[in-house]
C-alpha cells in the first residue's frame, strides 16, 4: 500500500452510455483517502449515473473503476459494498414496510462486515443515534417525512461500515436548520476516518464541507480544483449559464465564507 | 435474536397442534380428513409465503412442486418399491432440486414477468407429464391396496400419513418463523420492499432468492407424496391444478402475506369458507372464479390480510400476532 495520499478511489476514463446518450464521458479523478471530494455540475449532467457506475448498479461502457487498488468495474453492487463502499440514494428508497431500525440492521447485516442480527442491531442503534434517528427507530420507514428519509439512507449506508460513502443530494430539500445538521453529520462521518464523494446543489454547504471539488456537464469532467478555484473558473460559470441564479449563488457564497 | 420467546410463534404452533389432535379426541375419521386437508393448506400456504410474502415473489404456479414430489414420490414407492419413510424426503428432495434449477431460469424475471413464468413451468411439468410413459402418460400411476398392508393396512396407514402431514406442517410453521427472524428473512425483506435498494445494501439477490424458492419448494413437494399414497393415485390433472395454485396465493393473503400466522388462518378460513360453499350446487362448479373474487375483494379492502390488519389496528398485540 501507499502512503498517507493513497488512492481509495480511482476512476479512469470512464465511460457510461444508454443508447445514443452519453451520460457519462470519459471521466477520469483521483480521490484521496480521508478527503471529502464534492461533485457538482447541472442537473442531467451525469452525477448520479457516474455514481451508479462506481457503486455497480451499471457497468461502465468503458473504463475502470478501481477501489482500493482493486478493479471493481462491472461488479455487482452487493459484491462493492462488502468492500467498503456505501452509497446514499438520491432519490430515498426506505425499505416502507420495515421498521427504521430494521433498515439500518439489513445495512449492517450485509454491508463491508458480516454481522448476525443481534451485532447489527447494536449498530444500528449506534449509527442512529449518530444521524439522530433514535426516537423514529420502531416506526415504519414509509412514515418518515423527507428530511427523516435522507438520514435512515446515510444510516442504512453508515451501517455498512465503509471505508469510501457516495452521498447523492442529501441536502436537497431540507430546510436550513436541517441542511446544517446534516452537515455536522457529513464532517463527523470524515472525522471517524470514512472518505466522503458528495454530490450536492446547495452550493455554500458543498463549498464549506468539501477538500476539492469536481465539475460534470454534459457527461464531461470540465473542472477539478479547490472549492474557491471553481468557484472561479469561468468554464463552470458558463455550465451554469442555463441557471444563471445557480451561478451567481455559486459566486457569492465562495466569496463571501 | 429472542424472538422464540414471542408469544405469537407458540400461538401457531398452540393452534396447530389442537387442531391436528381434534380428530383423536373426537375420534371422528371425517374430522381427520377434513383436518388432514386443512394441514395440506396450511403447510402448503406457509411455504409459499416464504417466496411470496417475505421475499416478495408471486408465483402462480406453486403447485408443480406439490406435484411433482408427489409424481416421484408415488413413482419410486408403486414402481421401484420404495418404502413411504424414503419416499417423502426424496420427494421433498426432487423439489428443491426442481425448484434451484427453476431458480437459476427465471428469478431473474421481477413482477408479473416471474409470476407469468411460474404458471408456464406448471403447465410444461404438466405437459411433460402426460406424454411421459414411465410415469404412466395422461392416465398417471396406481397402487393396490396391496401395498398398504406394510403400513399396518389401509386403516393405519391412514392414521401413520396424517401424522406425518401434521409433523411437516409444524415444520412450516417453525420454518416459516425461523427464517422470518433470520439474518436471511431480513435480506429477503429488503429484497421485497426494493430489490435494487437490497443489493446496493449488500445482498446477494440471486442466492437469497433461489434460497427462498427452495425453502418454500420442499414442503409442498414432500406433502404431494404423502396426499397421492394415501390417494392410491396419481395423475397430470390433479397433480398440477392451476386453481390449487391460485388457491394457495388467496390463503396467503387472505391471512396475511409475509407475516408467520397469516397463512395458518388463511388456509383455515379459506377452506371453512370453501366446504361451506360446496354444500351448495351453485357454487361447486364456481370455486375458482369464487377465488378470484375473493383474492380481488382482500387486494382491494385488506392487501395485508387479517393477521396484517389487525398488526396494523392493534399495535400492541404485534408480539402475539406476527
Ligand atoms: N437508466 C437510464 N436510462 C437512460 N437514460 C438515463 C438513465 N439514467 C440516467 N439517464 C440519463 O442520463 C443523463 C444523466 O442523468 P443523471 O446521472 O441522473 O444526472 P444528474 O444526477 O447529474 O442530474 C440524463 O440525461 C438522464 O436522463
Ligand atoms: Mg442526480
Amino acid at each position: 500500500m501507499m502512503a498517507a495520499q493513497e488512492n481509495i478511489l480511482q476512476v479512469k476514463g470512464v465511460t457510461k452510455r444508454f443508447g445514443g446518450l452519453i451520460a457519462v464521458n470519459n471521466v477520469t479523478f483521483d480521490l484521496p483517502r480521508g478527503q471529502i471530494l464534492g461533485l457538482i455540475g447541472p442537473n442531467g449532467a451525469g452525477k448520479t449515473t457516474l455514481f451508479n457506475v462506481i457503486n455497480g448498479v451499471y457497468a461502465p461502457t468503458e473504463g475502470h473503476v478501481i477501489f482500493k487498488g482493486t478493479d471493481i468495474s462491472g461488479w455487482q453492487p452487493y459484491d462493492v459494498v462488502k468492500l467498503g463502499l456505501a452509497r446514499t440514494h438520491q432519490i430515498v428508497r426506505p425499505l416502507n414496510d420495515l421498521t427504521v431500525l430494521e433498515n439500518v440492521m439489513a445495512g449492517a447485516c450485509y454491508g463491508h462486515e458480516h454481522h448476525s442480527l443481534k451485532e447489527a442491531q447494536g449498530i444500528a442503534d449506534e449509527v442512529l443515534g449518530f444521524v439522530n434517528l433514535s426516537e423514529r427507530r420502531d416506526m415504519l420507514a414509509g412514515s418518515l417525512n423527507v428530511a427523516q428519509k435522507k438520514r435512515l439512507e446515510m444510516a442504512r449506508a453508515l451501517a455498512s461500515r465503509p471505508y469510501l460513502l457516495l452521498l447523492d443530494e442529501v441536502l436537497a430539500g431540507l430546510n436550513p436548520t436541517e441542511i446544517a445538521e446534516m452537515v455536522q453529520v457529513v464532517l463527523k462521518i470524515r472525522e471517524q476516518g470514512v472518505t466522503i464523494l458528495i454530490i450536492e446543489h446547495v452550493m455554500h454547504a458543498l463549498m464549506n464541507v468539501s477538500d476539492r471539488v469536481i465539475v460534470l456537464d454534459y457527461g464531461q469532467l470540465i473542472a477539478e480544483g479547490s472549492p474557491e478555484e471553481i468557484a472561479n473558473d469561468p468554464k463552470v460559470i458558463e455550465a451554469y449559464l442555463g441557471d444563471p441564479d445557480l451561478a451567481k449563488r455559486l459566486m457569492e457564497n465562495a466569496d463571501g465564507d | 435474536m429472542n424472538s422464540w420467546k414471542y408469544p405469537a410463534f407458540w400461538i401457531a404452533l398452540l393452534l396447530v397442534v389442537i387442531g391436528g389432535l381434534l380428530p383423536v379426541i373426537t375420534g371422528s375419521n371425517v374430522l381427520r380428513e377434513n383436518i388432514f386437508l386443512i394441514m395440506l393448506s396450511v403447510a402448503l400456504a406457509s411455504s409459499l409465503n416464504i417466496l411470496l410474502g417475505y421475499a416478495g415473489y408471486v408465483s402462480f404456479g406453486h403447485i408443480v412442486f406439490f406435484g411433482v414430489g408427489g409424481y416421484i414420490g408415488f413413482y419410486l414407492m408403486a414402481v421401484q418399491n420404495w418404502s413411504l419413510w424414503l419416499a417423502v424426503p426424496a420427494g421433498g428432495l426432487v423439489a428443491a432440486i426442481l425448484a434451484w434449477l427453476l431458480g437459476l431460469a427465471i428469478l431473474r424475471l421481477r413482477g408479473a414477468y416471474f409470476a407469468l413464468a411460474t404458471i408456464g413451468v406448471n403447465e410444461a411439468v404438466r405437459t411433460f407429464i402426460n406424454n411421459f410413459g414411465p410415469l404412466g402418460g395422461p392416465i398417471g400411476l396406481e397402487v393396490n391396496f396391496s401395498i398398504y398392508q406394510q403400513y399396518g393396512g389401509a386403516a393405519t396407514m391412514q392414521w401413520t400419513t396424517y401424522w406425518l402431514a401434521f409433523i411437516l406442517t409444524i415444520a412450516a410453521i417453525v420454518l416459516s418463523y425461523a427464517v422470518k427472524f433470520s439474518r436471511f428473512g431480513l435480506g429477503l425483506m429488503a429484497i421485497r420492499e426494493d430489490e435494487d435498494a437490497a443489493m446496493v445494501m449488500g445482498v446477494r439477490t440471486p442466492n437469497a432468492k433461489t434460497m427462498a424458492y427452495i425453502l418454500s419448494a420442499i414442503i409442498p413437494g414432500m406433502m404431494g407424496v404423502i396426499f397421492f399414497f394415501r390417494n392410491s393415485s396419481v395423475e397430470p390433472h390433479s397433480a398440477f391444478r392451476l386453481t390449487r395454485s391460485i388457491e394457495m396465493i388467496v390463503m396467503v393473503m387472505l391471512g396475511g402475506q409475509g407475516t408467520v400466522q397469516g397463512p395458518l388462518v388463511g388456509a383455515a378460513l379459506y377452506e371453512a369458507i370453501r366446504s361451506f360453499l360446496l354444500t351448495s350446487p351453485l357454487f361447486k362448479d364456481l370455486q375458482l372464479a369464487f377465488a378470484g373474487l375473493l383474492l380481488l375483494l382482500i387486494i382491494l379492502f385488506v392487501p395485508s390480510g387479517v393477521i396484517g390488519w389487525l398488526r396494523g389496528r392493534y399495535r400492541k398485540l404485534w408480539r402475539v400476532l406476527e
